[in-house]
């Protein structure tokens, strides 16, 4: 497991800095913005320890808001996110369960389990973010719209990521 | 008590959940207080630093506009020079007189940080406290108004735009001189919506819409933007004017910080008028 530990390290400055200074200025029609970073919560190990998880996700979520002036909401949606993920493993875990030494990728569950997990983690993660910045319910369908959006647009860039991260770990 | 402890080791993963959801929630609602610590925002020292290397390097994409608009403003502030103009002797002759004293100074400075797509939308500036900028300043480019001046480090400095929606600005309409004021309600980033002018007052598409010059922070007739449709509610007293924009908030690079010397004067005054 420690062998993963320098990719996570990568992983997690990676992210920060591509949602920093590149998607946060992508503006598709206005206002959709894909938040690529919750890939680093959802790629985490199985085995992690639900404190460090909850934790992990505090602060990739709050080193996005120091970088955008939103401070807590990014933090707050993440950790309620990283809170359902062992909920969500659980529920989809395979008959034999999980293998050791495997990680939450496309890699190692296919396509078809990989984007049905984190397409729940995102839609939690947009949803909880989108209305706790609008923070009112009179704006309820443009915020859907925005929720349903953004998630489609999240979801293609974590599906192409993973495209890219599959040559490697095949050949670990 | 040991009870309570092995209630806290089994459910440990739900209790840090919501100990720290309910920390992050306090973040979010303490937000503007938070904000006054400028470490924690983007005029901080590092995420500070990290944007303005990276505006940097994107601003020779705009090279060319930007050239183009200071060749714009030279041309036009050359034309103001006492040169230009054929001074008659006759008429005219400069006196030096302690009671003209400046009242507004202009500094330029560059924009690192721009959004336009949230409802809180904020600019990072690349100078601060050391360049003689203080909070509560306003910020106009050469097109019109862009925000107020909020938190401010030695070096940079956030300020908050027209478009968030916790900003209010006087503004009047430049033909009728009716004031009201202009907010942004989180839609399309080139329109706001003026407020509170009253339905006896004779509005019309194209008006111009100028700042107040009521509040100390912009001086009276910089351009906002104009009238681009009236709607007057049946039984409502007001009309709700939308304002297009004069700036581009998608196309920010220079602008300029206006201090004000005799700020401090007029506030303690109208103060203490309040307070009688």
């Amino acid at each position: 497991m420690i062998s993963y530990l320098p990719r996570y390290i990568f992983n997690f400055f990676f992210l920060t800095l591509i949602q920093v200074l590149v998607l946060n200025n992508i503006q598709f029609s206005g206002f959709v913005n894909p938040y690529l970073y919750v890939l680093f919560i959802i790629t985490l190990p199985f085995e992690i320890p639900g404190w460090l998880l909850l934790v992990l996700a505090f602060l990739s979520g709050f080193s996005i808001d120091i970088f955008s002036n939103t401070l807590g909401m990014h933090a707050s949606a993440t950790v309620f996110m990283a809170f359902f993920r062992p909920t969500i493993l659980r529920a989809f875990a395979p008959r034999d369960d999980y293998q050791p030494g495997t990680i939450p990728t496309m890699a190692f569950y296919g396509a078809a389990w990989f984007l049905r997990y984190a397409l729940i983690l995102v839609l939690l993660h947009h949803v909880f973010l989108f209305f706790i910045e609008v923070f009112s319910i009179t704006h309820f369908f443009s915020t859907l719209w925005r929720i349903l959006a953004s998630t489609t647009f999240t979801m293609l860039l974590i599906f192409l990521t993973q495209l890219f991260g599959r040559g490697k770990t095949r050949g670990r | 008590m040991r009870s309570i402890i092995r209630f806290i080791i089994k459910n440990h993963f739900t209790i840090l959940f919501i100990l720290i959801e309910l920390i992050s929630l306090l973040f979010v609602f303490n937000y503007n207080s938070y904000q006054r610590s400028v470490f924690l925002s983007s005029s901080n020292h590092v995420t500070g630093g990290l944007y303005e290397s990276y505006s940097n390097s994107t601003e020779y994409l705009m090279l060319k506009q930007i050239n183009n608009e200071l060749a714009q403003e030279n041309a036009y502030l050359r034309s103001r020079l006492p040169e230009s103009f054929k001074a008659s002797r006759d008429y005219f002759n400069l006196v030096f007189d302690s009671l003209s004293q400046q009242e507004y100074i202009y500094r330029a400075a560059k924009v690192i940080n721009n959004s336009t797509n949230k409802r809180l939308n904020y600019l990072t500036l690349n100078k601060g406290r050391n360049h003689g900028l203080e909070a509560e300043m306003g910020v106009i480019s050469s097109k019109g108004v862009v925000g107020i001046v909020k938190n401010i480090s030695d070096n940079y400095s956030t300020v908050i735009s027209i478009l968030n929606t916790r900003l209010k600005i006087s503004a009047k309409l430049k033909s009728s001189g009716y004031f009201g004021a202009l907010e942004w309600n989180g839609g399309n980033y080139q329109f706001a919506h003026l407020k509170e002018i009253p339905r006896h007052a004779n509005v019309n598409v194209g008006d111009l819409v100028v700042t107040s010059g009521y509040s100390s922070i912009f001086p009276s007739d910089i351009l906002i933007g104009h009238v681009e449709e009236v709607n007057l509610n049946q039984g409502e007293s007001f009309y709700d004017i939308k304002v297009k924009l004069s700036v581009d908030f998608k196309n920010l690079s220079y602008v300029e910080v206006i201090g004000h010397p005799l700020k401090k004067e007029q506030v303690e005054l109208e103060q203490e008028t309040e307070n009688d």
